[in-house]
């Protein structure tokens, strides 16, 4: 453990720092009572542009991400790079669509999707069955954070579960105490020290590695001598349509996780979500760049430690790789920018997490007459909940299984689109519709993911998101992503659905608000005493 | 902030709008890039072109924002 003493000191001073800053947060822009969703869970609805891009870049880009995508492009090269044009599609696609989302939530007071859907569509029970969805898709997110500390940490050397727990409890506790505002301020730190560390990566490893032409060629050159048919530093005929549609299909599932929305929510009127639709690009290109390590990994013969089972882990390539070409003050750096990169992110999808439960449960089901402290009281405990849940899973599961869990996560996110994104624009779905599109297109993507297998590992289920077109009856050795599948399953019965109970004329829920709800901005009037029952 | 014209109902509808059509298609087209030639500082073009549309999500959905402000 001595030859990693350096990069431990500077990661633990680092993680130290923002520690103390989380719950100096708590002061930071203070209000007059905390005690609301809208400001512990949202900050007040307050934030300007600059806090939205460092709050919202720090939620969208996670640990796992840093960790995942290189070693995708390590294992399986051009396929990995999916990230980037899901990146770029991802802003332009969302630009109008979440100008709306914050207008009528910010004329209702809504604080989750599911908030939404209980108004647009008068229905609690669509209502909670968006809020699980958002739920189960959450919480093994929260766990891969872990994963990414841990990887972080097995590079330094450091086993055993003791310090993943700590920093975790650190987290809980400045989380409980200061809410959104808490990883707002330690996004500043986190995505400084990104962008120190990826801009220090793609000038100095490159240079030390013989030039960006040999890096490309070392991978190519890797990549031709495995058996693997669909590897390589470009796409295949087989994989071009997964690219595609794994690359469209994340774009649209991204701000339909519950997290995605908090951080939009808490900004302050429209043109601070219309100006960072082109600021965020920013990190569409660092996140290009980080996905490059996983070719200059190959370039310098890095290896995965390998744990204890005598089972390689991928994820460590990325932590590896820095302990192996930069000095240790400045590998402790970069650990630290992972590190803390899984802090901003857990606590948001900690806090949005809870924020559905205290919203779209709590009081929709046990307490209908909670007033506001009451529910950030709740929202607060159950922050603590879902950390302690995803600590346990950690602990208790093989990590692949929280994997396996986030793989699903995606796919099933996407199916709350016709309600929560088409909801935005047409209220010409009936409910019953709505449901029905919904569990068919989750049991179209389960089906798929049970039926693709994951020949790298041998498992013979859920081993990936790539569904083989062969499974249809089609002759062909093309895959596509099962999230995109599902969706047009979902969509067509959602049409399907509502054709049907219109003609049968069953009774559909009334809808809370109105035309002009969809473009109000900071000064519009708000709806005062919220009344989601839609009865004004 | 958006001034409102009086007895004109708000919208978002512009046809400005249609420019963020062009990087949400660009990028999805793989004809354009799956390819190794032409290099560009030694990137293979699959990947110095898509980092490239960066760019142009930037500039087109800056645009959208200015003319619809």
């Amino acid at each position: 453990m001595n030859a990693h003493t350096t990069e431990l000191v500077v990661f633990a001073v680092l993680f130290l720092a923002v520690s103390v800053m989380g719950f100096v947060a708590a002061r930071w822009r203070r209000p007059e009572n905390i005690e609301s969703l809208h400001e512990w869970g949202l900050g007040g609805r307050s934030f300007g542009s600059w806090i939205t891009w460092f709050l919202v870049g720090g939620d969208l880009y996670t640990a796992y991400t840093f960790v995942a995508v290189p070693a995708l492009v390590f294992g399986a090269g051009a396929l990995g790079f999916y990230a980037l044009p899901y990146t770029v599609v991802v802003y332009p696609l969302v630009f109008l669509v979440l100008a709306r989302m914050w207008s009528v939530s910010h004329v209702h007071g809504f604080v989750t999707p599911a908030d939404f859907v209980r108004a647009r569509f008068g229905s609690p029970t669509l209502a909670l069955i968006i809020a699980i969805t958002g739920l189960v898709a959450t919480m093994p997110y929260i766990a891969l954070q872990l994963v990414g500390i841990e990887a972080v940490l097995k590079a330094m050397g450091i086993t055993g579960h003791l310090p993943i727990v700590i920093a975790f409890a650190i987290l809980a506790a400045y989380t409980y105490q200061s809410g959104l505002r808490a990883p707002a301020l330690i996004a500043f730190v986190k995505d400084a020290l990104i962008y120190i560390v990826i801009i220090a990566a793609v000038v100095y490893i490159p240079a030390k590695l013989g030039g960006w032409g040999h890096i490309f060629d070392s991978a190519a050159a890797k990549f031709a001598k495995t058996p693997a048919p669909a590897d390589g530093i470009l796409l295949t005929g087989a994989n071009q349509l997964q690219y595609v549609s794994l690359a469209f299909g994340s774009a649209l599932a991204l701000f339909l996780y519950p997290h995605s929305l908090t951080g939009v929510l808490a900004s302050k009127n429209r043109n601070v979500i219309k100006r960072n639709m082109s600021a965020l690009p920013a990190y569409s290109l660092v996140l290009g760049l980080i996905a490059l390590l996983g070719f200059m990994a190959i370039a310098a013969g890095t290896k995965p430690i390998v744990g204890p089972g005598g089972k390689a882990d991928s994820n460590t390539i990325v932590p590896v790789l820095f302990d192996q070409l930069f000095p240790d003050w400045f590998a402790g750096v970069a650990y630290a920018a992972i590190g803390i990169g899984a802090l901003v992110p857990a606590a948001i999808m900690s806090i949005a997490a809870a924020n559905l439960f205290t919203r779209n449960i709590y009081r929709e089901y046990i307490n209908r007459d909670a007033t506001d402290a009451q529910e950030a009281k709740v929202s607060k405990l159950v922050s603590l909940v879902v950390k302690v849940g995803a600590v346990l899973c950690i602990l208790l599961l093989d990590p692949q299984f929280s994997i396996d869990l986030q793989l699903i996560g995606g796919v099933i996110i996407l199916q709350t689109l016709p309600s929560v994104a088409l909801g935005l624009y047409t209220r010409w779905f009936h409910k019953g519709g709505l449901m029905a599109g919904w569990a068919a297109g989750l049991a179209a993507g389960l089906w798929m993911l049970y039926l693709t297998p994951n020949p790298a590992n041998g498992k013979l289920h859920f081993g990936g998101s790539a569904f083989a077109l062969k499974n249809l009856g089609l002759d062909t050795p093309m895959t596509i992503y099962t999230g995109f599948l599902a969706l047009i399953v979902n969509l067509v019965v959602a049409v399907l659905g509502t054709l049907l109970f219109r003609a049968l004329k069953v009774r559909d829920g009334e809808d809370a608000t109105s035309r002009d709800d969809y473009f109000a901005d900071e000064g519009d009037p708000r709806v005062k005493d919220l009344d989601l029952a839609g009865s004004h | 902030m958006t001034t409102r014209e009086p007895g004109r109902p708000r919208t978002d509808r512009s046809p400005w709008n249609w420019l963020l059509v062009v990087p949400i298609v660009l990028p999805l087209l793989t004809f354009l890039f799956n390819s190794d030639e032409p290099r560009l500082l030694g990137f293979p073009l699959f990947y110095w072109l898509q980092i490239a549309f960066i760019a142009v999500g930037v500039t087109c959905t800056t645009i959208v924002y200015r003319m619809t402000k």
